[in-house]
This record gives C-alpha cells, structure tokens and sequence, in this order.
C-alpha cells in the first residue's frame, strides 16, 4: 500500500508522525512539571511519597517517547538527526544528563543504602523537570527561528557557533533567543499544570487535590503569557520558505500564517487544540471537583493537537522544518534531509505497529488506573517509591 | 581525505567516550535480558502451583531486577543519541539503513517493556493473576526484542548487506531490509548475545543464592531459585557454546582480520593450530617484522582450520597474508585494496563535479569507476596499510577470556543442577564459594565478548566501507573531552550507589523461609 504513494507523500507522511511523536512527547512530560512540584504540592513525606508514585508509574512512558522520538527522526530524517545532534552538541548533551538523573532516581530515592540520600534524588528529579521541559521547548522553537549551521556537498554538517547550541537560549542580543526562551518557559509551565491535572485525576486525597487546583491557576498565567507572545512572534515574523521546483530557500514574509491559511485543516487542529488545553484549565479551575478529574483529557489531548498542528506548520507547504541562519540554502526540508524512498516504505509499514501500542499501552493503564493511590496503599506496597 | 587529515585525538576521545558508555551499559543489560525471563518463569510456577514462597521468591529477584533496570536505563538512553552528536557523518553515510532498526526498537520494544514492567512491579493487587503474569512475559519480550533489534544494527556494521550506494546524496541506501534483519551476522549475534545474557543472569541468581546457603538463610528461597538458574543457565550455557561456534565462523567469513587477530595468527597455514593458551612476546611491526610474536603458548593441532570452516586441512590467512596479498589462495593485498579505495573516492568526486557541470558522459564515466571500486571504498582513506590492523593482543586475550569463561559456566551449571536436584548443595559449601565468586567473572566474560567484536573491527565502524576516524562529527575535541569525563564520573557515583543498594536488599531480606 505505501508503494504507491509519491516520494513527497512518504516524506510528508513521516514528518506527520514525528509531529505526532513529539505532541506525545510535550504531553508527557507533565511526568517533568510534576517533578518541579513535589515540595510545591506536598507538604509532608507522606504526601511526597503519594506524588513521587503517581508519576513513578508513567515517568518511563516519557523517557521512552523521547528515545522513540530521537529514534523515529534517525530513521526517517538523518540529515537532521545528524545536524542537530552532532551539531547543538551541548543543549543536547545537558538534556541527555538531566535524563540520566532522572532514571535511577525513582527507583533510589527510598531504597536503603542508597548513598545519596533521598533529597538528593529529589534534586535530580527537580534538575530533569526544569532541564527537559525548558531545553526541549526552546529547541522546538528553532524550527522557526533557525539555527547556525552549514551542510556541504558531501551532507557532511558544521555547526556555526563555538557554544554548540547554547547561543540559541542565551544570546540576547538576538531577537530570536526571547522567541525561543519564551516556548521553553510555556513548555515548562504547561507541563506542571498537566501535572496538577494528572495529579487530581490519578490521585485520591482532598488535600492534594485541592493544593493541585490551585497550582493549575498559578502557572496558568504565566503559560498563556509566554505562549502568546511565542505564537504571535511566529506568525507576524518572517519564515523558511523553499521553491518547490528550484529548492532554494528564501525569507518570506508572514510564512506561517500563510502555511495555516494555505492548510485551513492545520488551523482548526491549532485552535481546537488550544482551546481544549483552555478548556481543561477552566474545568480544573471553577467547575465541579468530578470536572477537574477528567481535566487532564481535555488539556492533554489539546497538547497533543496543538504541537502536532505546530511542527506541520514547520514542515508543510515547502517551508524549511530546520532552517539555517548562517546558510539560508543549508537549510533542511523534509525533502532533502530525509532516508531513501525504500526506507520510508519500509518503515511506513512499522509505523502501522503504533495504534496496537496505544491500544494496549492504554489497556495496561485503564486496569491499573481502576484504584487511585491513597495514602493506605504508600503504606503497603513494598515496592512504592 | 586522508587519514593524516583527520583530528585522531578527537576520534580517540570520541571513541573512549562511546566506550565507556557502551562498557558501562553492558554492565546492567544482560542481568535484565536474563532476569526478566527467569522472573517470568519463577511467577509462572507460583500461579501454577499457588504456592506463596514462589510468590515471594518472584517479588524478591523483581525487586533485584528494578534496581540493575533503572541504571540500564539510565546508561542506554545516551548510546542512543550519541550516533548523532558524536558520529554525526556516520548518521548521514549510513543512516539510511542504521536509523531504521533503532527506531523500530523503540516503537515495538521500548513501550512494551516499559508499560508492561509498571504492571508487573505495581500491579500485584490492581490487576488479575493472569494479566499480571502476561505482564511479566511481556517485560521478557520486549526487553529480548529491543536487544534484537539493536544487534541487527550491530550486526549490519560488521557485515554491511541489503545497501547500495546512491553517488547523489553521498550515502549508502537500503535497498533490502530482509537482508539486513537475517543477515547470518545478525542471526548469529542476537543468539549468541542473548544466551550469553542468560548465562550471566543465571550466573547472578545462583551466586546470591548461594551467599544465602554459605549464610544459611533464606534457604528455601535460595534453594528454589538455584534450581531455576541452574537449570535455566545449563540449557542456555550449551546454546551459547554452539552460537558461539557458528559465530566463529561467521567471523571468519566476513572479517578475516578480525578472525586472524582473535587467534593471534600472523603467518597462515593449512591444519592451523588453536592457541588454547598463549602470552604475546612482541607484536611484529614494519620496523620489527622478525620480532618474534609469542612468549609462549600451548596449541591444538588442526582445530582452528577446524573451527572456521570444518575442516581441519584448511589454509587460515594470517595477518601478514592479508596485508600483503596471497596470490596461491587469491588474497588481495590490503596494498591493492588501498589503491582501488584511493580511485573510488577520487570517482566520487569527478562525478559530483561532472554532475554539477551538466556533463553526462563525464559523470557516467566517474561512476563506472566508482562502482568497481566501491567495494574498497574505506581503504582509500588510508596509505599505510598496517594501520588496519587492531589491537592484536588486546582482541586475543579478550577472546581468550570470553571462550575460557564460558566453558567453566557450562560445567557449574552443571554440578550446581546435580547436587541441587539431589538436595545436597547446602553441604558442598566449595561448591557456593565457586557459584558465589563466579558473578565478577560473569561480568568480566561479557565484557570481554564485546571487546572482542568491536576492538576487532577496528578501524572500521563499517566493515570495509567507513573508517572509524571518518564517521565523527564535526566538533572540537574539548566538549568530547569534557562530556566523557562528565560520563565517566555520573556513571561511575550511579554505579556505587546501585552496587550499595543491591547489596542492602539481598542482606536485608528476611522471608525467604528456611524449609
């Protein structure tokens, strides 16, 4: 079946599931706004011990979904996978430690023995919830804004700056640096409130549920400030617009309002997903206590819309998905950063395995999610955190 | 671009810091390939049998299990992404068909493992026995498919198939994936690794458990579950001897040098002798071609003709022979290869330019050559040959070790199963010493079967195609540098603290029963 669709749809298909995979990824990490929250939101060891479990048991779905994110795009797009990772060396090395720090801390934190002592782990949890949350939003915003690298004819990359990635989150004397600060800080406010929605529907216990509440509030704010000055930075300045025929890059100005206008399917998936994550803040916010139980599908899945419509905007309509500042014609397009036409069929057809993983990956949770966490249960399992 | 070119210091740290990760990765995986499969066993007899010390036996290993998890975990997530920021020309030349099996590791393995490991480790009272125990399956499952998929990819960098070379994206392509998942390298590697895996979890449950007996405590527990690993690691000990063999084999055929420097073969010969045990005097170089390379050694006549084709009157070239050509047993020289990589790479060039200048006829001309050369591609990378021989010493001894190793855990097995059926094990106190002291060698035996296979290769990341020092991206060697120290120290401290933890909850535990 995948035989028959033209190299483009192939490219176009695959860009469509890293844009799925990294919706995923952004939704997932509430597991890294939780983290941020622990001491916000409980205030005694027990209470602690409650949050710690409640994201215990989904922290490696998010590792997973950023291996499988970093997987997906070696695969489907190794121009890029190369560039960005060979060439932004240090933001990506600095994310990769604060994952590091993440997977052994879980499982460590209370183990007897374990050398570093509890509040220690607690730190490394703290560490990876800002550093992810933060890093990853700001390197997404450099699909827009452009990084500093050049490819030669050989596709061997040099990257352009001696801080390896750094100059994108602290150069200020470019105007682009508080365009791409300003989606991380939305990332890692939208991520703690999922977490105080996920927080109220996965744990039973009046207390944190109430504290949760009221978190949702606090970082709403900040979110929607961040957010909209990320959204509309992006939709007045210029964009990487590419010649379909000749495949040279140029400026255009207003390129991504006019990719949403020019894919009116785009938009509506943009605005429902924001209004559905609006949505799920208000239910948690003033509707009833069985309202804000469900918040978090409504905020989760307008997540997923959102990211999802803003990485097509990048990518579709012949724009530059990561774009060159140094070089405007090194700039890669999902048609020339991406694998061959036989790689794309090939792993087309395992992109088929992923509704049966969702399928049971949401299985596994309706069994386990059938009883909250309680107090009474901390106290019990000998295996809780 | 030759050799001289390159910045070697920055390959060389790039190389260590893959390395250490690599090393230190390996470390913690086998224990959860093996584990989770003998978890999955113990918990299937205590629904069986519903009987609870099997349910308390479960849950202690599981707990064991989760620890040695999160630091393989932890380890395994920068493996992935260093491809990118170290090796990042590697990504490109070869991405087309490496990238594939990674990503499909992480859509059919890594969220089965990591849904299905909550489960069995928080589901004990949210969930039935049955979904439970299918969980703890799963877990096994995934955890053995992700390490098939990553040896595929391991396996298509020592013997590259199912690619073809596209001269306009300078890269090579996929042009057949069945080729490459069942390629006899990968087949291979993925049996012999795994059972390896298993041996060395086997290794692990009968050591501790014997540290119970030598202790006298939890003897039921340690008991049961000696009689789980010994059964468990004798089958697996005598697969892992038979895919170690095929894989000898396999070796030979495709990386002869890898083979000829595994044995410490330098001049060939028909009923080539096994070295069983050998001490290198001084390795042969240019300068020094006389030196003589053995201290001292102890051979089996006609076994290694043997063990790389079945027949014990076989010619096994040499190192020597490789390097300078056979013509009696039609060995090109690594002279010639060099020369044919050398027109490769300069047709590769002219085609571009031809390409750029619009000159058909020029173009097709340069790829002619190209093709008939492209075989040696990686060579021309290089004017001295010598420098595409390994580490000899370091590739013998390592395999050495590993063989060495393997056949003793055959035969603890094997008298562990014997006196645990018989019931006499508590008694043979000299027996548990071995099984207890065999965990560090366990260790030391997996490491070394991977020194084997990557020292072996080198200098090639691809075998034939791409030289090591021309797959690293395009950095400044002081941010590798610090990373790898950065790594070094972060896994080192993780380590301590997992040993000390481990070693907590095997003194802490109490249930274990004593009938």
């Amino acid at each position: 079946m995948f035989e028959n669709l033209s190299y483009l749809a192939l490219q176009q298909y695959w860009w469509a599931i890293i844009a799925l995979l990294g919706g995923i990824l952004v939704f997932m990490l509430f597991v890294q706004g939780g983290q941020t929250l622990l001491y916000t939101l409980g205030k005694t060891d027990t209470e602690v011990k409650m949050l710690v479990n409640s994201l215990g048991r989904k922290w490696d779905l998010t590792f997973t979904s950023l291996v499988v994110f970093g997987g997906a795009a070696f695969a489907s797009f190794p121009l890029f996978y190369a560039t960005s990772f060979g060439g932004a060396y240090w933001v990506w090395m600095i994310i990769l430690f604060a994952f590091i720090l993440q997977a052994v801390s879980y499982e460590y934190r209370t183990k007897a023995n374990n050398w570093l002592g509890t509040k220690t782990y607690d730190t490394f949890l703290f560490i990876n919830g800002l550093i992810a949350t933060v890093f990853l939003g700001t390197a997404v915003a450099t699909f827009f804004t452009g990084s500093l690298f050049s490819v030669n004819a050989m596709h061997h990359s040099f990257w352009q700056s001696p801080y390896r990635g750094l100059e994108l989150a602290l150069n200020f004397g470019r105007y682009a640096t508080y365009v791409n600060l300003s989606l991380g800080l939305a990332v890692f406010f939208l991520a703690r409130i999922l977490a105080s929605l996920y927080f109220m529907n996965n744990i039973d216990d009046e207390t944190l549920n109430e504290r949760a509440r009221k978190q949702v509030l606090k970082n709403a704010i900040p979110f929607l400030v961040f957010f909209l000055f990320f959204l509309i930075n992006i939709l007045v300045m210029k964009g990487f617009n590419y010649n379909p025929v000749t495949k040279v890059v140029n400026l255009e100005a207003f390129k991504y309002l006019h990719n949403l206008l020019a894919m009116p399917v785009v938009l509506i998936l943009l605005l429902l997903g924001v209004v559905m994550v609006l949505w799920g803040i208000y239910r948690a916010v003033f509707v009833t206590e069985k309202c804000g139980k469900k918040a978090i599908w409504f905020a989760g899945a307008g997540t997923i819309l959102t990211v999802f419509s803003l990485l097509l905007t990048a990518g579709y309509n012949h724009t530059a998905f990561y774009p060159s500042i140094f070089d405007l014609q090194s700039s890669l397009t999902i048609q020339n950063a991406s694998s061959s036409k036989y790689t794309l069929i090939a792993m087309s057809y395992v992109s088929l395995l992923i509704p049966f993983v969702v399928a049971y990956i949401w299985y596994a949770w309706s069994q386990m999610n059938k009883t909250p966490i309680t107090k009474k249960e901390m106290e019990e399992d000998s295996h809780a955190y | 671009m030759l050799m001289e070119h390159f910045n070697l210091a920055l390959v060389d740290w790039s190389r260590a810091q893959f390395a250490l990760t690599a090393l230190y990765h390996w470390l913690f995986v086998p224990l959860t390939l093996g584990t989770s499969f003998i978890l999955a066993i113990m918990e299937t007899i205590y629904v069986k049998t519903g009987k609870d010390i099997w349910k308390r036996i479960t849950k202690f290993w599981m707990t064991l299990f989760a620890i040695n998890f999160a630091i393989g975990v932890a380890t395994g997530i920068i493996l992935e992404f260093e491809f990118g920021t170290n090796w990042s020309n590697y990504s490109w030349f070869v991405g087309d068909i490496f990238g594939a099996p990674l990503a499909i590791e992480g859509i059919m393995a890594f969220f089965m493992e990591s849904t299905f490991f909550a489960v069995m480790f928080f589901g004990w009272n949210k969930v039935s026995k049955g979904f439970h125990l299918t969980s703890t399956w799963l877990v096994a499952i995934g955890s053995n498919l992700s390490a098939l998929w990553i040896l595929v990819a391991n396996a298509w960098m020592q013997n590259p198939v199912g690619m073809h070379f596209n001269p306009e994206t300078a890269r090579n392509e996929m042009v057949n994936f069945w080729a490459i998942l069942f390629s006899s390298t990968a087949v291979n590697k993925f049996l012999h690794t795994i059972s390896s895996a298993y041996v060395m979890s086997a290794i692990f449950v009968l050591g501790v458990s014997a540290w119970y007996l030598l202790k006298k405590r939890n003897q039921a527990l340690a008991k049961r579950s000696m009689i789980v690993a010994s059964t468990f690691g004798l089958i697996m000990s005598v697969f892992m001897v038979i895919t170690g063999d095929e894989s000898a084999r396999e070796v030979y055929k495709v990386q002869p040098m890898k083979f000829a420097s595994m044995e410490g073969l330098y001049y060939g010969q028909s009923n080539a002798p096994l070295v069983a045990i050998g001490v290198f005097d001084r390795t042969p170089s240019p300068d020094n071609p006389k030196t003589k390379e053995w201290a001292a050694k102890i051979e089996i006549p006609n076994l290694l003709s043997y063990m790389a084709t079945m027949n014990p009157h076989t010619f096994i070239p040499g190192i020597h022979d490789l390097v300078h050509g056979n013509d009696a047993h039609g060995i090109i020289s690594y002279y010639d290869r060099i020369k044919m990589g050398k027109l490769a790479i300069a047709a590769l060039k002219e085609f571009q330019l031809a390409k750029k200048a619009a000159n058909d006829s020029a173009a097709s001309t340069a790829l002619k050559t190209f093709e008939t050369n492209y075989k040696y591609f990686g060579y021309g990378y290089y004017n001295d040959p010598h420098k595409l021989i390994p580490d000899v010493p370091l590739v013998f001894y390592s395999f050495h070790t590993m063989v060495g190793l393997g056949m003793l855990f055959v035969l603890i097995f094997l008298l562990t199963l014997i006196y645990g059926v018989r019931g006499k094990l508590p008694k043979k106190r000299w027996m548990l010493y071995i099984a207890l002291w065999a965990i560090p060698f366990a260790y030391l035996a997996q490491e070394t079967g991977w020194m084997v296979a990557e020292f072996g290769r080198q200098p090639w990341v691809v075998q034939d195609y791409m030289p090591t020092l021309s797959a690293v991206s395009n950095i400044n060697q002081t941010s590798v540098m610090i990373t790898f120290f950065l790594f070094g120290v972060v896994f080192t401290v993780l380590l301590i603290a997992e040993i000390k933890i481990m070693l907590k909850q095997i003194k802490q535990l109490k249930d274990g029963g004593q009938k």
